[in-house]
This record gives structure tokens, C-alpha cells and sequence, in this order.
């Protein structure tokens, strides 16, 4: 194992997760059908740790995570599973029994904090707001907390700041804002649904540096959604990739990277740009769209564009299987890196196209 | 879990946060950010120039129908508060009946703007029918926004089968033509004063009149007000305050309402002036203030058939309806123009 040493805290709760997700199912019923946005994803998260889940947009991330939570509207959605905090099921707990949870233990923070603030609330409103709802002090008392909050997430003359409107900060300060809402009252679990992405990159990186500082500080667990491999690579313990509403592979960090199994996670680890590439190198991509959430395709949900693909995949939908290490698991009947993975690219590559009809690169048709 | 007391956390970044932030604080500083809203844009937006100025400053439209409104306001307001030396309203100078500026028998000696057909001052009734008239469209306007703005609220807010209900509530009432609602609740509203009142108190007919315009004017600011809480309603920060615990009543009142506000303003000035011409139709139709208390309305009504032979009877107030209505249409469109700049650089 490459984790760092266990603490004995962490110890404690590895007999029972912090959180524990089991099958959970979030179905959207809309005019066009019901779309599976969330299908059976399942995880377990401890104290003080990181998961990262990746995935293209549309692939379920956001729902997955306002899921978890309960933020999604009653109307049209059709949740199943189990959904376990600190050993209590939260899943079918109503909206009046969640918000004692929300804000107080369970928290999130937003893509955009150029909409995840409200625009004419001065800053030190929209922070002492949850602060006073859920924690039992004066207006006084709440003004020094969200003063050190603010100081905590570095933002310069926090005094200043909180009589000031979100239009009247940057970026990055608005985003540092959020996440002083969001830890206002001391969550043990912090849901980061793209942190970074409305960010500039100098931007992104104090804003990660400092989830980190906080998630140490107060022991956090933290699930940081993301779109971007090179933003969950230094910072999950652990790493889901999403496609299609389901995890289809799932590891420790440093596993995933070097031990992939799933060619969805091989394909999005080579669009990443490489520093010693030539300029002007086109970038890899992976062929056609994420598949249609109502109608999802009867077998493996990537084998439509996938340059592994056999009849197989096409047929028969790959449970999640074990891989080789601890915490490894993976959907896919031809494993990148397995005999039968290296012999299913060959033969593709020798009809020049995959069994579904997605181009396979390095095909000798020279297809793409 | 309480909160942890973060006093002692470290306070400074890394250098390279500290001098982010003081290029935020200088940029913020100089005005340049503040002006537009947007640290980032301001650095970006150099055709922006003229966009920036025609949003800050007024036009020569907007500031006209400021000046029109304040005289007309003033002029009336003074006038009913007896400060103005006007003559009375309802005091009849039979000599000068019907004369005036345009009247082809002549003018009125010592009437500016002459008389109507029983010879009261025309400058007298047109102030004091001018407090009417507003009196009764800003009276009606506030109770639609009061009753359609906490409809709407609801409506857009909770959205469902509440709002299912309120708005076809609304398309039933905006689908009766107006005139014929209004008309309709002035005599129920009449009769059934008349019928409490007979122990002696008597109903102010300008009330009855507000609480008319008012209920027809409900379903028009409500539907207003419900598009926009529904805009505002589905903002991240709406979903962010549920994300925090925030109850769903507070998260209405303190993060949508103020957010609707402008746009019930905006749509507010309009209102009114649709307000004082519904207030003239019904004055013309006699359902309107009671004579002999002058409003813009009744003045027309009264003497509508003098019109050949005393114009000014019948122009002048119309006059000071048209402008009126003008100035606030205007200044409805400065204020909304106004809010869209704001929202976009939010």
C-alpha cells in the first residue's frame, strides 16, 4: 500500500465509514423518458479522506453529489439506495429532517461563485446567515467567526470584506468566500462539485491548496468532483471515474494511474496534453458522445466508442470486477494491460475498426 | 458537531496569493472595478467605454420625465395640502363658465387657464384632481403589489402545484377584460359599503376605487413578480443557501425577494400609469372619483361634450394624463434598462 501511515483516529472508523453509499439509483422522469443519471453507484468514504470522481459532463457527477446530499427536487425524481452518515441512513430522511445536516455535517461547495452567491447580500451576511441558523450564538459572536473564517481562507482585511457585495471581488476571492460559507459550521463532510473549474489556473491551484489546509485542519472528508484527471491527482486518496450515471473503475489514486483497467479512464488519462509533445500536437479525444441517458445501449455503456470494443461488450453489461489490488475495481470484459485487452486492441486495429464501429486509433485503416 | 474556533489559523498565504489579492485591492481601489461591477472585465472591456457611460448616467428623456413627475407631484400634493394659492376647486364663477385659453367665446378674466362648464378655476380642479387621480393609481398599485407580489412570490418560488393553481387563478382573471372587472367590483364593492355603512360611517369612494384598480391589477404584477422568482429561484446561490440548511421561508424573504424587488419596482411605474387611465376610463363611465371632487378622470367625464365649443375642458387634463403617463412608461424603461446592466455585470 502506498497510503500514508493510518492514524488511530482513521483506524476507529474503518470498522464503519463515515459515509456509505450502496446502490444508489437517482432517476429523472422528463417528457422524453426517464433518464438514468445516477444507476447503481456504490463507495464508501472515511474521515479525513479524498475521493475524486471524474468524469465528462453529463456523465452524472453533479447528481450523483446533490443525491447524496438530498438536494434534488421531490418532483420527477425517482431516488433508490442507501445513503449512510455516521451510521445513520440520510437517503429517506425528509427535507425538514436533512437541514439539520445540511450546512452543520454535510456541505457543498459550487461550480460558479459568480452565481453561488447571492448578489445583493453583503458578505458577512451570506456567512454569519448559516452560522446563526445553525449554531445557538449572537449576532457578535457570528461576526468574529465569519471574520476568522474569512481570515483562514486568506482573503485580506476580512473586516473590510464582509460589508462588501460579491460583485465587488474577484474569482477567485468570491470562490474563497464559498468555501468560507461552506465551512462555516464545521461540516465533517464537504462536497466539491468543480471547484476550480470558473477559475484561472494560478487560481485553481491556491483555491485546491487551500481545501487541502482546511480538510487537514478539521479533518474533513471531502468529495471533490471534478472534470479534470490533473486536478485529482495530487489530492484524492481515491479516485471514481463516472461514465454513463456509473462508476466503471474505481481506485486508490496512485493505482489508477499507473494500473488502469478501464479504457474510458486509458482515454481520458491520453487527452491530457503532454509537456514534452511537440506544439501543435493533436490532441487525443475520445470518439463520439457520452451515450443517451434514456436509451442507454444494452451492453457496456462505453463500448460504443471504445477501441477495445468485441461482440461481447456489445451484448453483456461487465459487472464492477475486483482488480489485482486492494480497493480495485473496474467495469470492462477486456482489461487495459490484460492478455485479453493487448489481443482485443490487436484484433481491432487489424480490421481497422472496433466491433461497434468506433474508430480505433492506430488502426491500420487509418481510421482517425 | 460544533464549529471549530478558527482563531488560531494561520493568516498569511503563500506570496504568490498575497500579491493576487493585492492587485485585486489596488484595481478595486482606483474605482475601475467598482464602476462596472467585475474585477475581471474591467481589465477586458475597453470597448466598454461608452456601453458604462450610457448605463450611469441619464438621458435627457429620463431626467424631462423626472422633472415632469416632481412638478406634477409637488403641484398636486401642495395644492390638497391647502399650501398652493389656488382657488377652490368646487366654487363656481358663473361668468367665466366655460371659458378659456381655446374657448371661442372668450377667456376668463383672472382664470389662467379658464374655467369648465360651472365655472370652477380649471388650474384649481386640475391640481386637486391630479392628488385624486395619482392618489388612487399609487393606492391601487400598492395593494396589487402587496397581494400580486406575495402570489407571485409563492408562485415562482415553491413552483408545482401552487404555482399550478396561482397562475391559471391569474389567466382566468387577466382573461376578463379589465374595464368590465373593475366596473363590476366598484358596484359590488359600492353596494356592499352602502350595506355596512348605513349605521353611518361612509366608505371614502377613493378607497373603494383603490381596492378596485388594485384587485384587477393583482394577476398583472403577480405574473410579474412569479417569472421573476422563478429566475431567481433556480440561481446556484438559491440551491447553495438550501445546501447550508436554510429554511425555505427565509431562503424566499432573504435571498429571492431582494432579488425580485427591482423588477416590482420597474413594473411598479408602469402599473401606475396604466392605473391612472384606468382610474379616467372609469371616471368617464361615472363610477370614477365622485364629483364634485375633481380627478383627472371626471373632469374629462363631466364636460366630454363641451368638447367643441371648450376644448380646454376636456385637453387639459388629458394633457397632464398623456405626460404623466409618458414620463412614468419612460422612467419604468430607464429603471428596467438600468437593472439589466447591473444584472450582467453580476
Amino acid at each position: 500500500m502506498t497510503m500514508p501511515a493510518v492514524s488511530p483516529a482513521a483506524a476507529e472508523t474503518a470498522a464503519e465509514p463515515m459515509l456509505e453509499v450502496t446502490d444508489l439509483t437517482t432517476h429523472f422522469e422528463t417528457p422524453r423518458g426517464i433518464v438514468r443519471a445516477v444507476d447503481g453507484v456504490s463507495f464508501t468514504l472515511d474521515r479525513g479522506k479524498t475521493l475524486g470522481v471524474v468524469g465528462e459532463s453529463g456523465s452524472g457527477k453533479t447528481v450523483l453529489s446533490r443525491s447524496i446530499m438530498g438536494l434534488l427536487p421531490k418532483r420527477g425524481t425517482i431516488r433508490e439506495g442507501s445513503v449512510r452518515f455516521d451510521g445513520t441512513e440520510i437517503a429517506d430522511l425528509s427535507a425538514k429532517e436533512m437541514r439539520a445536516y445540511w450546512g452543520a455535517r454535510l456541505s457543498m461547495i459550487f461550480q460558479d461563485p459568480m452565481t453561488s452567491l447571492n448578489p445583493v447580500m453583503k458578505i458577512g451576511k451570506q456567512i454569519t446567515e448559516s452560522i446563526r441558523q445553525h449554531l445557538d450564538v449572537d449576532k457578535k459572536y457570528a461576526n468574529e467567526l465569519a471574520e476568522n473564517l474569512l481570515r483562514s481562507v486568506r482573503i485580506p482585511e476580512p473586516e473590510q470584506r464582509m460589508k462588501e457585495y460579491p460583485h465587488q471581488l474577484s474569482g477567485g476571492m468570491r470562490q474563497r468566500v464559498c468555501i468560507a460559507v461552506a465551512l462555516a459550521c464545521g461540516p465533517t463532510l464537504l462536497f466539491a462539485d468543480e471547484p476550480t473549474t470558473a477559475l484561472d489556473v494560478t487560481v485553481q491551484a491556491q483555491v485546491l491548496d487551500l481545501m487541502a489546509q482546511q480538510q487537514r485542519e478539521r479533518f474533513m472528508a471531502i468529495v471533490l468532483i471534478t472534470h479534470d484527471l490533473g486536478v485529482v491527482a495530487g489530492r484524492a486518496d481515491e479516485i471514481a471515474v463516472m461514465y454513463a450515471g456509473r462508476i466503471v473503475e474505481k481506485a486508490p489514486t496512485s493505482v489508477l494511474f499507473t494500473d488502469m483497467k478501464m479504457p474510458y479512464t486509458e482515454a481520458l488519462l491520453s487527452s491530457i496534453p503532454k509537456l514534452e509533445q511537440p506544439s501543435h500536437t493533436r490532441l487525443a479525444t475520445i470518439p463520439g458522445r457520452p451515450p443517451n441517458l434514456v436509451n442507454p445501449p444494452k451492453g457496456c455503456k462505453f463500448a460504443p466508442r471504445c477501441a477495445y470494443a468485441q461482440d461481447r461488450c456489445l451484448e453483456e453489461d461487465p459487472p464492477l470486477l475486483p482488480g489485482s489490488q486492494p480497493g480495485h475495481e473496474y467495469r470492462c470484459w477486456f482489461p487495459v494491460g490484460t492478455p485479453e485487452g493487448i489481443d482485443a486492441l490487436a484484433r481491432n486495429r487489424a480490421n481497422a475498426d472496433a466491433a461497434t464501429g468506433s474508430p480505433v486509433p492506430g488502426a491500420a485503416g487509418g481510421a482517425a | 458537531m460544533p464549529a471549530q474556533p478558527p482563531d488560531d489559523m494561520p493568516v498569511s498565504g503563500p506570496e504568490g496569493a498575497r500579491d493576487l489579492d493585492r492587485y485585486a485591492e489596488d484595481s478595486l481601489e482606483s474605482g475601475l472595478a467598482v464602476a462596472q461591477g467585475n474585477l475581471y472585465f474591467s481589465a477586458v472591456e475597453v470597448g466598454g467605454e461608452g456601453q458604462r457611460r450610457r448605463g450611469r448616467k441619464l438621458g435627457l428623456g429620463a431626467w424631462l420625465a423626472i422633472g415632469w413627475m416632481v412638478f406634477i407631484v409637488l403641484f398636486s400634493v401642495l395644492a390638497q395640502l391647502g399650501v398652493l394659492p389656488l382657488k377652490s376647486p368646487t366654487e363656481s364663477f358663473a361668468a367665466c363658465a366655460r371659458l378659456g385659453p381655446f374657448a371661442k367665446e372668450g377667456t376668463a378674466p383672472g382664470h389662467l387657464l379658464g374655467c369648465d362648464s360651472n365655472g370652477r378655476d380649471m388650474i384649481a380642479r386640475l391640481a386637486y384632481g391630479g392628488w385624486s387621480s395619482l392618489f388612487v393609481a399609487t393606492g391601487a398599485v400598492l395593494f396589487g403589489l402587496v397581494f400580486g407580489g406575495v402570489l407571485g412570490m409563492l408562485a415562482g418560488f415553491f413552483g408545482g402545484k401552487v404555482d399550478t393553481v396561482l397562475t391559471s387563478l391569474f389567466n382566468v382573471f387577466l382573461a376578463i377584460p379589465a374595464v368590465v372587472l373593475a366596473l363590476a367590483l366598484v358596484a359590488f364593492l359600492q353596494g356592499a359599503s352602502s350595506a355596512s355603512g348605513s349605521g353611518g360611517t361612509n366608505v371614502d369612494p377613493k378607497l373603494l376605487l383603490i381596492l378596485a384598480i388594485g384587485i384587477v391589477s393583482i394577476p398583472l404584477l403577480g405574473r410579474i413578480t412569479r417569472a421573476s422568482a422563478l429566475t431567481w429561484s433556480q440561481r446556484e446561490f438559491v440551491l447553495a443557501a438550501r445546501a447550508q440548511g436554510a429554511k425555505p421561508l427565509r431562503i424566499m424573504i432573504r435571498e429571492v425577494l431582494p432579488n425580485v424587488i427591482p423588477a416590482m419596482m420597474s413594473i411598479a411605474l408602469l402599473a401606475i400609469a396604466i392605473a391612472i387611465v384606468a382610474e379616467g376610463t372609469l371616471s368617464i363611465l361615472g363610477v370614477g372619483v365622485k364629483p364634485p371632487t375633481p380627478s383627472w378622470g371626471n373632469i374629462i367625464g363631466l364636460d366630454r361634450g363641451k368638447i367643441k365649443e371648450s376644448p380646454h375642458i376636456v385637453f387639459l387634463p388629458a394633457l397632464l394624463i398623456f405626460l404623466t403617463v409618458l414620463s412614468l412608461n419612460f422612467l419604468g424603461d430607464v429603471v428596467r434598462a438600468r437593472l439589466d446592466v447591473r444584472e450582467s455585470a453580476v
